[in-house]
């Protein structure tokens, strides 16, 4: 899980020196901060579940095992990417780990990934599926028609709102009067936790939890991770709606660092042998984005391939 | 008209050997189409909201699926249509074949997001590697005296996005072609029902149909007629009053995504004039479209404008003369023959 958490944010300081250095150009969001959770939930998980998640996804596709390569190459929208370079950093997919849907529209892969835990759940080859989103998509009706058709169909389906505080540029007391996303779970009689998102082992505890019940038939568990993202909603966000004190209390918090103790201070690393994992995470991924920087784009042949099958 | 279509039956279409003079209604057609494809492949899933039995949709077309195939293959859902369209999307990720229903177009407007910017999308935006072998089924209910928010044809919506297949049967042989060529078919496909359509009987075709294969329904000399879906009946109708005076082509696309531009081109070349007639209000609909391409491939060649015939820029009326005026009936298409004639 460290290395996981270290690979993101190692991917994440390449993409942002790349733009910043106007080596790459993208609309790009940020996952930085909320990596404890997509290292405790994807630990938690097969590598034929399945994953659908959001355009805030790359720590989401890089725990699940999307390959570093066709994953940076799609960001920067190079032919050798998981699209083709034609969907883009918010339309990443790599069915051959589970990773089926990347939508950039908030809310909407909830009732896709019930569709998705349906197939499984007909299958019987004892699948999940699980659908990342941000508390803001908790305020769509997307939400609520896939949580009420999930519960209803037992579909075994993890909801995992990955609640960062903000809605886009709107603070969450700012879109909802509920005190916890989990309490919504109760209106759709399934359960719902609330738990410390910024903890990879609090994360991964949980969400294993929700997937036994739904490998046993149990139906689906909503699990609201509480976490933060360091960066803003998208590149270049200068963050005038944040209180200085918040956001140093988060990067105070900041969950790498926070693990990376909690590891050293457990005895299964040492401050060297932690710090020499992210070196290796952060040279690989500056040398897998160099090298996919260099590659061509999708040529003109593409343009209208795969609009419809052959 | 719709009295006439309700009560009317078609002979056949052009293509293929008829089985032992095996006549259906159309809704009788659709349900027999679901049950073979499901009967063929157990990947094959219906849901939708009333679908099972006792009811089997509120017109009737699902019925007794649910209980030959089971109720967890024939799904009942909530009144939820992102649900409903998103699970099929998912469905069609993970391996099944889901032919779900929507019971109105009009409700098209709640699931959008999921039509349009997923199962349309998700193949081009993975390069391919996500296709939504999916089928949405949806009712259309002019001419029914049933208001503006159950009456609409919004072909158009759906036309306008690059990777949905639009579909709208006339007749009871193609619709079983048609919606057996959907569910085989690797993309999200709409298949459009028009409810008055649905107790006309006709031969049914044991021949298989591709999609984007229109048909000449009439054959003439002097003026096509471009349509689809019921329209198809007005048009025969009209074409039957006017000959031998004026001979009228009718063209029935039979799907609009993929557009069989060609067999519509070459009737037009033909005759040299042409009216495109749709249930449809006439502004932004799909007639333009049509409009747009015979201008583009035939402008030295045409004799006349090519004009258009469509329900007029109004929500759908209630009462029935209001609804009568609105939609495109069998005078407004005369007159507009008259005036391409002249």
């Amino acid at each position: 899980m460290f290395r996981v958490m270290a690979m993101i944010a190692a991917c994440d300081e390449a993409l942002r020196s790349a733009i910043g250095a106007g080596r790459a150009t993208l609309s790009y969001y940020s996952p930085r901060g909320q990596e404890a959770v997509a290292a405790g939930f994807a630990a938690a998980l097969r590598s034929d579940d399945y994953l659908v998640t959001t355009y805030r996804g790359m720590h989401d596709q890089i725990a699940k095992g999307v390959p570093l390569r066709p994953l940076l190459a799609e960001m920067v929208g190079r032919a050798a990417g998981t699209g083709k370079g034609k969907g883009g950093p918010m339309h990443i997919s790599w069915p051959e780990v589970g990773l089926m849907v990347t939508t950039g529209v908030v809310g909407s892969g909830l009732p896709i990934a019930a569709g998705l835990a349906w197939a499984a759940q007909r299958q019987g080859a004892g699948r999940v599926a699980v659908v990342c989103f941000g508390d803001g998509a908790t305020n769509i009706g997307a939400f609520h028609e896939a949580c009420n058709l999930a519960s209803l169909w037992s579909l075994p389906l993890v909801l995992l709102c990955q609640n960062n505080g903000y809605g886009e540029h709107t603070a969450f007391a700012g879109h909802q009067r509920t005190a916890r996303v989990a309490d919504r779970a109760a209106a759709y009689a399934m359960p719902g936790v609330t738990i410390d998102g910024n903890d990879p082992l609090a994360v991964h505890e949980a969400v294993a939890e929700a997937v036994a019940l739904a490998r046993a038939g149990g139906g689906p568990t909503l699990v609201e991770a509480v976490t933060y993202r360091l960066y803003g909603h998208v590149f270049g966000d200068r963050m005038a709606y944040i209180a200085k004190d918040e956001l140093d209390a988060a990067w105070a918090a900041e969950p790498l660092t926070r693990f990376r103790a909690h590891l050293v201070e457990s005895g299964v690393h040492s401050e060297e042998s932690a710090r020499a994992v992210e070196e290796s995470c952060a040279t690989e991924a500056a040398a897998v984005l160099d090298e996919v920087l260099a590659l061509p784009g999708p040529g003109p042949e593409e343009l209208l391939t795969d609009v419809v099958g052959p | 008209m719709s009295a006439g279509d309700v009560a009317g039956s078609d002979a056949r279409s052009d293509a293929g050997d008829v089985v032992e003079q095996d006549v259906r209604s159309v809704r009788a057609a659709i349900q027999g189409a679901l049950a073979e494809a499901m009967e063929a492949d157990e990947r094959v899933v219906l849901l939708g909201e009333d679908i099972a039995d006792p009811g089997g949709g509120v017109f009737g077309v699902t019925k007794g699926l649910s209980s030959t195939f089971g109720a967890d293959r024939v799904r009942d859902t909530p009144i939820s249509e992102q649900a409903i369209v998103g699970a099929a999307i998912g469905a069609a990720l993970g391996g099944l074949r889901p032919v779900a229903e929507i019971m109105f177009m009009d409700f098209l407007g709640i699931c959008l997001d999921q039509l349009a910017n997923h199962a349309a999308k998700l193949r081009y935006m993975s390069g391919g590697r996500t296709p939504v072998p999916m089928v949405l089924r949806v009712a259309v209910g002019g001419g029914l005296q049933v208001g503006a928010q159950h009456s609409q044809m919004l072909e158009a919506w759906l036309t306008h996005v690059p990777g949905l297949k639009v579909v709208v049967p006339s007749n009871a042989g193609d619709a079983r072609a048609l919606l057996l060529a959907c569910i085989a078919d690797d993309d999200p496909c709409v298949f459009i029902e028009q409810v008055p359509l649905l107790a006309r009987k006709g031969v049914v075709y044991r021949e298989p149909l591709s999609l984007g294969c229109a048909t000449v329904t009439r054959p003439g000399r002097d003026v096509t007629v471009v349509t689809y879906g019921r329209q198809v009946h007005d048009a025969l109708a009209v074409a039957e009053s006017l000959a031998p005076d004026v001979e009228v082509e009718v063209v029935d696309l039979r799907s609009l995504a993929p557009l069989d531009e060609q067999a519509m081109v070459a009737s037009v070349a033909r005759t040299g004039r042409a009216v495109v007639l749709h249930e449809a209000v006439v502004t932004g609909g799909f007639g333009a479209e049509l409009v747009a391409r015979l201008s583009e491939q035939l402008f030295g060649r045409l004799r006349a404008p090519v004009l258009r015939v469509g329900a007029v820029d109004a929500p759908m009326p209630y009462a029935k003369g209001l609804e009568s005026l609105a939609l495109p009936g069998q005078q407004r298409l005369a007159a507009a023959i008259d005036a391409v004639m002249a």
